[in-house]
């Protein structure tokens, strides 16, 4: 039965859960014990699985990034919550280099199941370290998954996949959406990881989005529809694998498209789909794909700079005038 | 608390075996465990001098970095330890893999890239894994695999068995971050991990001396309160028993115990390297104390075999690492096809 839930109770959900149905489950990370969570995602999962299944780490992303990639090398299946993304940095390492590489390195012989979790992009005046996106990054590493959604059902069904998957996966999230309502079914849901969702029907202009980009793009689909222009979303959810084939098959139906996408255009998510696009829809095309990107220098601390910097839905709907030569 | 720094470099060469002459004179260990000890190093050396040897011949490719003078490490730590008990290490590994058990007709398949490598040609000398043996490899980052052990050690304590992770490192991987917040963290939960410093005194070219203001590698531990010793590595002996004292430390729930094993490598860094930041005396000083050299003399001189079967475990070593070339040799590079394999461990569309 579906209830309206916020995105944190449905990410405790999707590992409560799971932590339920296999021992072999634990979540390690700064806070996520004692304090319950440094955004209250892992509220009560103490009191329910002590301590050795919910664990207070010291500030050590390095450190209790590998004892996870280590941990799920010998038979466990650890979920590490990074506090943000941009502390993972530190555990590049780990990520990249091990546990990206365990399978492929030892031939299968060892796998490595585990999820890295924690809030990516913007989140406010955070200025420039806290402000980053990690989709692009992870995801052109082979070897690993890369799961970014923020709707509370997608999030509770993509997490017990990533968390039942046999290999690495890197699953983002949003620090200003974990309030973020939606319904969310309840006990088993699953969302296969690899598929993305087509939000919104529409006949001429797609819009590819992910994350909370998917909201200002939602918003500019509903200000096109009052001015005649039938926009059809699409919201990834997962990275990598990307999910080619849905975004293909709309772009062959509406022969434009706008990338909506909060990490830097450089190499990034929206130049990978339109890549793909021209490779396979060139000749459906009306109009070459743009994309609206944050901007490609760092976020300042300064209101009007977030502002400047983030995508919005007054600068999507200029894009998909542009894609459609209307003013 | 047992936070005493014990420094059994010394202490071991009076209560067990070494003499300063190298030889033996009173023995503690079996026959067998002698045997063995010294049938395994040999194993090891020979196998190394032959892949240098298929390096030279350009059989072997990439980097190649070989344990040759550490051979007293891997044996001393397998006589102390069960199968049960994990070990993983850095890219200086062959010996500790073949220690492991690795056979070395796989392990010299694997230097040659062959499909018939212990990890089918996809690892190379530095990436070594066989599950089988519980060993974890092979890491190619140096320190990565401290916090990789520490974990593979907490998986134990979880599962609520009695075994332990041997975590082993150079002195090189001693100055990294890793190590220091794995050390934090497996002191605070009580990891059932066995961390081993093979201090062979260069961190490629450069010293102990010159990586820090402290040089005692077995101070280390001290900042976490770990039980820690100063081995001497270039004995087998002194390493089992070192080894095994940890051990049952760990195994009684205490937590972690850190050894700085004392020891050299007779070659460079990699096969590359000339080591010319080095006196030719130093390498001489250590090969003196050679541990195959040194415990061949201890088995003859205390009568345990005689030159007749030293010579058999001689030729049997050498009949098994041409074998191992052989075989080697023999086997097919693997399919192109297999590069897509074991990225994922299930079906995965590949951008092209």
């Amino acid at each position: 039965m579906p209830r309206k839930i916020a995105l944190r109770d449905a990410l405790r959900e999707a590992m409560i859960e799971e932590m339920r149905r296999d021992d072999t489950v634990f979540l390690l990370g700064e806070e996520v014990a004692q304090y319950n969570g440094a955004y209250k995602v892992s509220k009560g999962m103490l009191d329910e699985f002590g301590p050795m299944r919910v664990v207070d780490t010291p500030i050590a992303e390095l450190g209790f990034a590998g004892i996870g990639v280590g941990a799920a090398m010998n038979g466990l299946k650890p979920i590490v919550e990074f506090m943000t993304w941009n502390f993972a940095v530190l555990a590049f390492d780990q990520i990249i280099n091990n546990a990206a590489k365990t399978l492929s390195q030892s031939a299968g012989q060892y796998s490595c199941p585990i999820v890295f979790r924690g809030p990516s992009g913007s989140a406010g005046q955070l200025a420039q370290q806290h402000s980053q996106s990690f989709e692009s990054w992870m995801a052109n590493t082979p070897g690993l998954k890369v799961i970014s959604c923020t709707d509370p059902a997608d999030a509770k069904g993509l997490l017990k996949s990533a968390i039942r998957d046999p290999d690495p996966v890197c699953f983002m999230e949003s620090e200003l959406l974990y309030g973020y309502e939606g319904e969310v079914p309840e006990g088993e849901y699953l969302v296969e990881i690899g598929k993305a969702a087509v939000r919104r029907e529409g006949t001429d202009v797609t819009l590819v989005s992910y994350n909370k980009m998917m909201l200002p793009t939602m918003e500019a689909a509903e200000l096109l529809e009052k001015e005649g222009i039938s926009a059809e979303v699409i919201d990834l959810r997962t990275i990598r694998p990307l999910d080619r084939k849905t975004i293909i098959e709309s772009v062959k139906k509406t022969n434009r498209c706008v990338v909506i996408d909060e990490s830097w255009p450089f190499a990034g998510v929206s130049a990978e789909i339109a890549y793909e696009i021209q490779k396979s829809a060139f000749d459906y095309l009306d109009a070459p794909v743009i994309r609206v990107n944050s901007a490609d220098v760092n976020l300042g601390y300064a209101a009007s700079f977030v502002e400047e910097f983030l995508p919005n839905a007054e600068k999507i709907v200029r894009a998909v005038k542009e894609v459609s030569y209307a003013k | 608390m047992n936070t005493a720094q014990k420094d059994t470099t010394t202490a071991q060469r009076s209560s067990t075996t070494a003499k300063k002459n190298g030889s033996a004179k009173e023995l503690n260990y079996s026959k067998e465990q002698y045997l063995e000890w010294y049938t395994l190093m040999l194993r090891i050396r020979r196998f190394e001098e032959r892949a240098l040897m298929a390096y030279g011949q350009q059989d072997v490719r990439g980097f190649c970095h070989v344990y040759i003078g550490q051979e007293a490490v891997a044996a001393g730590i397998e006589s102390a330890l069960t199968k049960d008990d994990g070990i993983v290490t850095a890219y200086r590994q062959h010996g500790t893999a073949i220690g492991r058990g690795v056979e070395t007709k796989k392990a010299m398949a694997e230097l040659y890239g062959k499909a018939t490598g212990i990890v089918k040609g996809k690892g190379g000398s530095m990436h070594f894994f066989s599950r089988e043996n519980n060993y974890y490899g092979g890491n190619g980052i140096v320190g990565a695999q401290i916090p990789i052990g520490t974990g593979i050690a907490y998986a134990e304590k979880y599962k609520g068995t009695k075994n332990l992770c041997v975590v082993m490192f150079g002195d090189g991987a001693a100055r990294q971050g890793a190590l220091w917040e794995s050390w934090n963290m497996a002191m605070t939960w009580k990891i059932p991990a066995l961390y081993i410093c093979e201090n062979n005194g260069y961190a490629m070219g450069t010293s102990v001396e010159r990586t820090s203001n402290v040089t005692d590698l077995s101070k280390l531990g001290a900042s976490f309160d770990m039980p820690s010793e100063s081995v001497d590595g270039m004995s087998p002996e002194a390493v089992h028993e070192a080894v095994s004292r940890a051990a049952e430390h760990i195994r009684s729930g205490k937590g972690p115990y850190y050894l700085e094993i004392k020891t050299y490598r007779y070659k460079g860094h990699s096969v590359s390297d000339p080591a010319r930041y080095r006196e030719k005396d130093e390498v001489k000083s250590y090969q003196q104390r050679d541990p195959v050299k040194v415990t061949e003399k201890a088995i003859l001189e205390n009568g345990l075999a005689t030159a007749e079967e030293i010579k058999e475990i001689k030729d049997s070593v050498k009949a098994e690492i041409a074998e191992a070339v052989k075989f080697a040799e023999e086997s097919p590079y693997p399919d192109g096809a297999d590069l897509y394999t074991d990225n994922y461990s299930t079906p995965y569309p590949f951008l092209t």
